[in-house]
């Protein structure tokens, strides 16, 4: 689909509509397909939602991580981190743009470029965030660096828009084409290179991830200090390096999300992190807050649960689900999927 | 002032190069901060995007950087010494007494503001809208600072007493004052349906369970468009009359009739206004001697301890369901009344920017302290005003002051969260 097609094709970038644009709108840009939807068309149509949902799932998985490290390692929910993720996606458009006005043609390797930009430049955003926000209140009653965090969410929404503008940035497609994996009355399954895309990469970053944290000495700080920060620079840990460290690795992880999203639906607003770092901290709740498998397991968990909800009940009252189902996960699972049980002591 | 020239003096000389040194490297942060999203802009160029670059901009925002961060270490310098000694009994009083005064001063202000030569239609606006949120803020109150649970969807329970009172008065043809109540209950009966089963949670979890059911609310009010005319809202609700006997209006049997006095259009505002300023101080009113029930001195002691609490045969989720419910209960008068003194509702008055808005007014005012909240009230809704120039960098600067005013003074400008009950005072601290 063209990007000018995309823009005015839905009401959902209309100014009687929320203003909220992002995944949360968009299950998938193929929703149109409902309306071709013949009764033979059953099975399709659910794979094609399965392939939509897991692509989804992946983004929110990736943010969610950087929720659950922060939980895990300060005990604080960072409100800012939809944020980083809108500005990793920020500085893909601006990257794709340049590329695509210097000619680069070689898409493999502009790819690569935009993901190594948006990574370094939203690093330094998180680390800095951390710094300013969240280090001074170490130690502050614990609604404090909440209150921060809702602040530096506010200000960094406001800060783009006024830097870039309030409209809808729309770049090209990046990457075209598809595989046909089934047909079946006039009902397509397809499965896009960027779904290929997104899904890859996060495979392997969540293997890399994972590597990191359980096999190499900094996991091994990270995770002393997620258990006890004080035992931990007794020994010898240095604390505060290794929190901003988690910040950085956070916002990376945002940021390569942001690129996808760019990739994936081709527009990108200020707007946009409210809502997906909402998703995405329902993600780190269902999985369970502080596990890192957990928050994989409910961003794909939310994002099936999502595109299933839309294609089959009704695509305004989806983040509703979202919500609901967060509101429940909390009230009888407060642990999450994954996650372990939280003692509270005297 | 005496306390900080002491403590300057027995500090060391500064040491400028490590200053320098600080500020060159925030310069450099900065400048990596800076350059992709305000040294690159993009711009729309014949249906495509391109991207320019702002380099003066930029360079503005590296100095900017550069100085901020060497005045802040210089400041931090000379910041006074904190005096660690107990204050006095006497001081202690004085305090008091100053308070009191401000109190009496600002309510005599509040009580002759329509009156006042220079209140004309926008000033018992502004008056309004500051009242508004002097009330939403003293009803949050009793859930963040005196329960010390973490509400971000408070303002669902403003929606929901905003279309309580809509929806009666245009289908049932309701009163307000008929309606006020009622939308108090419908607002307390969403708080008890909420917090019922999330009210176990701990602090940051309820905080997100609560932003979800606010957001929960405005997309059920946005799409379910029979019922609350979607995004549209809905327009011509009634205005308020007197006391459910007689409308305003230049008509016969309007309230100047009644009264044998000149036809003025103010007249229902100033009406407005003192209605609002009566519910506002009954809000008052009814947290500080709710602070003085057992039921209050329990939601005191759960934000304090609350496993202590349950060993001592508290039920903390009743107790905090008490809470939520009052708060939502004033959230809902403040709700209807915002509806019948606008006439038109609709989803965008009741985003989460609003609720962060009026939680920012809490916060910043010092969790449980009354004052705090009239204060920072008339600060967040006249900056606007002040500001209206630069109506674009409004949210910006609120977003950063909720930053700096949290950094400086973690525990809120004017108040500190002191139980109002103590078995032995606390020595030192």
């Amino acid at each position: 689909m063209r990007v000018e097609e995309r823009v005015e094709q839905g009401g959902w970038l209309g100014e009687s509509l929320p203003p909220f644009i992002g995944l949360h709108r968009c299950g998938t840009p193929d929703f149109r397909g409902r309306a071709r939807l013949s009764a033979g068309a059953g099975l399709e149509y659910f794979l094609q939602q399965m392939i939509n949902g897991l692509t989804l799932g992946s983004i929110y998985g990736l943010i969610a991580i950087g929720y659950t490290m922060v939980y895990g390692i300060i005990g604080m929910i960072n409100f800012a981190h939809g944020e980083v993720y809108m500005i990793g996606s920020f500085i893909a458009v601006i990257a794709f743009t340049l590329l695509s006005a210097a000619g680069i043609a070689a898409v493999p390797l502009g790819i690569v470029a935009v993901l190594l930009a948006a990574v370094f430049f939203t690093a330094v955003y998180g680390w800095a965030i951390e710094r300013v926000a969240y280090r001074p209140l170490r130690g502050a009653p614990k609604i404090a660096p909440l209150i921060s965090a809702i602040g530096m969410s506010i200000f960094l929404q406001n800060y783009v828009q006024l830097a870039q503008g309030a409209r809808v940035k729309p770049i090209p497609p990046v990457v075209r084409g598809s595989f046909e994996l089934l047909h079946l009355d006039g009902f397509t399954v397809r499965l896009t290179f960027i779904q290929i895309f997104i899904i890859l990469t996060t495979v392997v970053l969540m293997i890399g991830f994972t590597y990191l944290i359980t096999r190499t000495s900094f996991g091994r700080q990270q995770r002393s200090c997620e258990q006890d920060r004080t035992m931990a620079s007794l020994l010898g840990v240095n604390v505060d390096r290794t929190i901003s460290a988690t910040f950085v690795i956070g916002a990376a992880l945002a940021a390569v999300a942001g690129v996808m999203v760019t990739m994936y639906y081709g527009v990108v607003d200020f707007y946009i992190g409210f809502l997906a770092g909402m998703k995405a901290f329902t993600a780190a709740v269902l999985g369970g807050i502080g596990s890192l498998p957990g928050a994989m397991l409910g961003g794909l968990l939310i994002g099936l649960i999502e595109a299933l909800f839309s294609a089959y009940f009704s695509i305004e009252y989806k983040d509703v689900a979202s919500f609901s189902i967060l509101i429940l996960v909390l009230m009888f699972m407060p642990s999450g999927l994954l996650g372990r049980p939280e003692i509270e002591k005297v | 002032m005496t306390q900080g020239a002491m403590g300057m003096a027995a500090r060391p000389a500064i040491d400028y190069a490590a200053l320098l040194k600080d500020a060159a490297l925030a310069a450099f942060v900065v400048f990596f901060l800076a350059f992709p999203l305000i040294g690159l802009q993009t711009y729309d160029q014949g249906g495509a995007l391109a991207v320019r670059g702002r380099w003066d901009l930029l360079a503005y925002a590296v100095i900017i950087g550069f100085v901020g961060r060497f005045l802040f270490q210089l400041a931090m310098l000379f910041k006074p010494v904190k005096s660690t000694k107990e204050p006095s009994d006497a001081s202690l009083a004085r305090q008091r007494q100053i308070g009191m005064i401000i109190r009496y001063a600002l309510l005599g202000i509040a009580l002759t503001m329509p009156f006042l030569p220079f209140s004309d239609r926008s000033w018992l606006d502004r008056g309004i809208n500051v009242l508004i949120y002097v009330m939403l803020g003293w009803g949050l109150n009793i859930v963040v600072g005196l329960a010390g649970l973490l509400d971000l969807g408070y303002v669902a329970f403003y929606a929901v007493g905003a279309y309580s009172y809509a929806l009666l008065s245009l289908n049932f043809g309701l009163n307000f004052w008929v309606c006020l109540p009622l939308a108090g209950l419908f607002a307390a009966l969403f708080g008890v349906l909420l917090g019922a089963p999330t009210l176990r949670l701990r602090g940051d979890y309820l905080a997100i369970v609560t932003l979800g059911f606010g957001e929960i609310i405005r997309v059920v009010l946005l799409n379910w468009g029979s019922l609350s005319g979607g995004p549209n809202g809905i327009a011509s609700i009634p205005r308020m009359d007197f006391f459910g006997l007689f409308p305003f209006g230049n008509r016969e049997g309007a309230f100047h009739t009644v009264f044998g006095i000149e036809y003025e259009r103010t007249h229902q505002i100033i009406f407005t206004y003192f209605v609002i300023l009566a519910l506002a101080l009954m809000t008052n009113w009814m947290v500080n001697r709710l602070r003085k029930l057992p039921l209050g001195r329990a939601w005191e002691a759960l934000r304090e301890d609350e496993i202590a609490c349950k060993s001592l045969g508290m039920n903390p989720t009743n107790t905090k369901l008490s809470a939520f419910a009052i708060g939502a209960m004033l959230g809902g008068f403040a709700g209807s009344f915002f509806a019948a003194k606008q006439g038109f509702i609709n989803p965008e008055s009741f985003t989460f920017m609003e609720s962060a808005t009026i939680l920012a007014i809490v916060v910043l005012g010092g969790m449980g302290s009354q004052m705090g909240v009239v204060f920072a009230a008339i600060f967040l809704v006249l900056l606007p005003e002040v500001t209206r120039d630069f109506e674009q960098s409004r949210m910006l600067l609120f977003g950063a002051a909720m930053i700096l005013i949290m950094v400086w003074r973690p525990k809120g400008v004017i108040s500190h969260r002191e139980p109002t009950l103590r078995l032995n005072p606390v020595k030192g601290a």
